[in-house]
């Protein structure tokens, strides 16, 4: 349904950003996108949404198609209104608002009646029960799973076709993030949303992604099937944090090393 | 100090402030909405009020007042949603500074246009209120065994009465409905905003609308009582220093502070019996209800530079 096709991005006319990414996503599919610090991944979800354009950044080359359509151009409300909704990173609430109104929020472009939106309120609150309980505390005091919960839920509000999820596990306790991964597998089931995961945490985007793309410094660096990338070893090493015992230090190794340590830089 | 006259002009004052309230409300809510400090306002509101009277004067057009008070309305939103349209909405991604100077440079364009299309002569406002019958309202305390009245006069009730009734509409309006929702959600974050959906530059078109809109109702409301000529843009002015006491963002800071600069400028005009002062500073401080305001301005931004009720930013991560 998302066919990225070898995109270039440009900032301020200067700042080369990506260089050459192709990447899909297909109807149902949860995609990972991995990679350090600074590889573009969230430029690439900007590309997508059209909110590249409020940083004045632009794609100089390739194109992004989304159900046969080219998006082009197009203001990042609209490419809102034609199905893909993007979860910007740092759980960007209206943090004046109460729980409900920012999910409400998600649901306006839809001009949807007060009946359906509370139809589509319950079902947000099944997939997040603690939210039912503190819907109409103002949203900027719950804490930082409680925040994701409700971005995510406000997304969802929006009966997206597509989501993009920009690092939904940053800074939450591997509790939480096991069970905020489980409602994101959950929508895909239930809803059928397709979900472009961006993710640090290499471990549990593996675990839910059916294919995974790993980028460094503008470029696709490795790309497939989720289980067959948890098998590689660099990716074990360098996402996974698991490195074979008794093995000689090599140059490789310091190579590998420093290229870590610039990447959880 | 006349004590017994206290109470007069005080409650006098505060209901001065009805309008101004209503006029700083439009500029919060441009403000709120874009970031944008509007200092094109007064002039919109005397374009707003100007047309109101053409459509009304027999010089004009002639129509009944209530439907001339319509006219007027459509004219500013018009106005509002042209002016976002045209001059705003093409400098979007322009430093906020040349933004604001040019709504500067904008009101006096509009007021350049108002002297063109009107002409300069003080014009004879539809007066919308009985000026011969004031109401008395006794208060329930005396003064020297005196009981103490108040006499209002029946316009000045019932405008503030008018602007807090459209106070509480639009806050109605902002609570309840759906864009009002987006309209707030916009306030707080613009990018936030465009990634659910919401057409912000629609939301920012709503914003000068019913800024215009209620800038005029202001407008009306003073010049029924005051009448009408090309100085009501720089009485409107008075609505400045309430948004800034207000804190800027804060929708009932702006509202408290418009009825606080009513209730200063009441108390400067009470007469004092000139014991301290002598004759002439108590004479020169009775005239000075126009610069009161901006004194108290400045004293109250020196201790609270956000304004007394500048919203409480939630910053939790
Ligand atoms: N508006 C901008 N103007 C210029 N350069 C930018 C802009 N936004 C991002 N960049 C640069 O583009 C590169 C990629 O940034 P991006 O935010 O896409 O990385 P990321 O993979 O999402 O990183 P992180 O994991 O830290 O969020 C960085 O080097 C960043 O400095
Ligand atoms: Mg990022």
């Amino acid at each position: 349904m998302l066919k990225i096709n070898n995109i270039e991005v440009i900032y301020s006319d200067v700042v080369l950003v990506l260089r050459g990414i192709s990447l899909e996503v297909n109807q149902g599919q949860i995609v990972a996108l991995l990679g350090a610090n600074g590889a573009g991944k969230t430029t690439t979800l900007k590309a997508i949404s059209g909110l590249l354009l409020r940083e004045d950044g632009a794609v100089t080359r390739g194109g992004i198609e989304f159900e046969g359509q080219m998006l082009g151009s197009m203001q990042p409300e609209e490419i809102t209104r034609s199905g893909i909704v993007q979860v910007l990173e740092g759980r960007r609430l209206f943090r004046h608002l109460s729980v409900e109104e920012n999910l409400i929020t998600g649901a306006l472009f839809r001009n949807a009646s007060n009946r359906v939106i509370k139809q589509d309120l319950e079902e947000v609150y099944d997939y997040f029960p603690p939210l039912r309980e503190y819907r109409h505390r103002t949203s900027g005091y719950l804490s930082g799973g409680e925040q994701q919960m409700v971005v995510i839920g406000r997304a969802l509000m929006a009966k997206p076709k597509l989501m993009l999820l920009d690092e939904p596990s940053v800074g939450l306790a591997p509790l939480l993030v096991q069970n905020i991964f489980e409602i994101i597998q959950r929508i895909n089931q239930e809803a059928g949303v397709a979900i472009l995961l961006v993710e640090q945490n290499a471990n549990v985007a593996l675990q839910i992604a059916e294919t995974a793309y790993v980028m460094e410094t503008g470029r696709i660096v490795m790309d497939g099937p989720s289980d067959q990338l948890a098998e590689n070893a660099d990716i074990k090493e360098f996402y996974l944090g698991l490195t074979q015992v008794g093995e000689r230090k090599s140059y490789r190794d310091v190579k590998h090393y420093k290229r870590r340590k610039r990447w959880l830089g | 100090m006349n004590w017994q006259l206290l109470p007069q002009f005080a409650i006098t004052g505060i209901l001065n402030g009805g309008p101004v309230a209503l006029i700083a409300l439009g500029i919060v809510l441009i403000f709120k909405s874009s970031e944008i400090f509007n200092f094109a306002h007064g002039q919109m509101l005397l374009i707003g009020t100007m047309s109101t009277w053409w459509f009304a004067a027999e010089e004009g057009m002639g129509l009944p007042l209530w439907l001339a008070v319509i006219c007027a309305m459509g004219v500013s939103v018009l106005l509002g949603l042209l002016i976002e349209r045209v001059t705003l909405r093409p400098m979007t991604g322009q430093p906020l500074l040349s933004i604001i100077l040019m709504t500067l440079a904008l009101g006096q364009v509009l007021q350049g246009l108002t002297i063109l299309t009107f002409g300069t002569t003080q014009r004879n406002f539809p007066v919308f209120f009985s000026i011969t019958d004031p109401y008395k309202l006794s208060l329930p305390f005396q003064y020297n065994g005196n009981p103490i009245v108040v006499i209002l006069r029946q316009n000045l009730v019932w405008t503030f009465v008018i602007a807090i009734i459209c106070v509480v509409v639009l806050w109605l309006f902002f609570q309840f409905t759906h864009t009002g929702l987006s309209m707030r959600a916009t306030a707080e974050d613009h990018e936030t905003a465009q990634s659910v959906g919401i057409r912000i530059n629609r939301v920012f078109g709503i914003s000068w609308a019913i800024a215009g809109l209620i800038a005029t109702i202001g407008g009306i409301l003073i010049a029924t009582a005051s009448g009408l000529d090309l100085s009501l843009s720089i009485v409107a002015l008075i609505a400045f220093p309430a948004v800034l006491l207000g804190g800027l963002e804060s929708i009932p800071g702006a509202v408290i502070g418009g009825l606080l600069i009513g209730l200063v400028q009441g108390l400067v005009a009470l007469p004092t019996n000139d014991f301290f002062l002598g004759p002439a500073v108590a004479q020169a401080i009775r005239n000075s209800t126009e610069i009161v305001p901006y004194i108290i301005l400045l004293i109250v931004l020196v201790i609270r530079p956000d304004g007394l009720f500048g919203q409480k930013r939630i910053e939790r991560i």
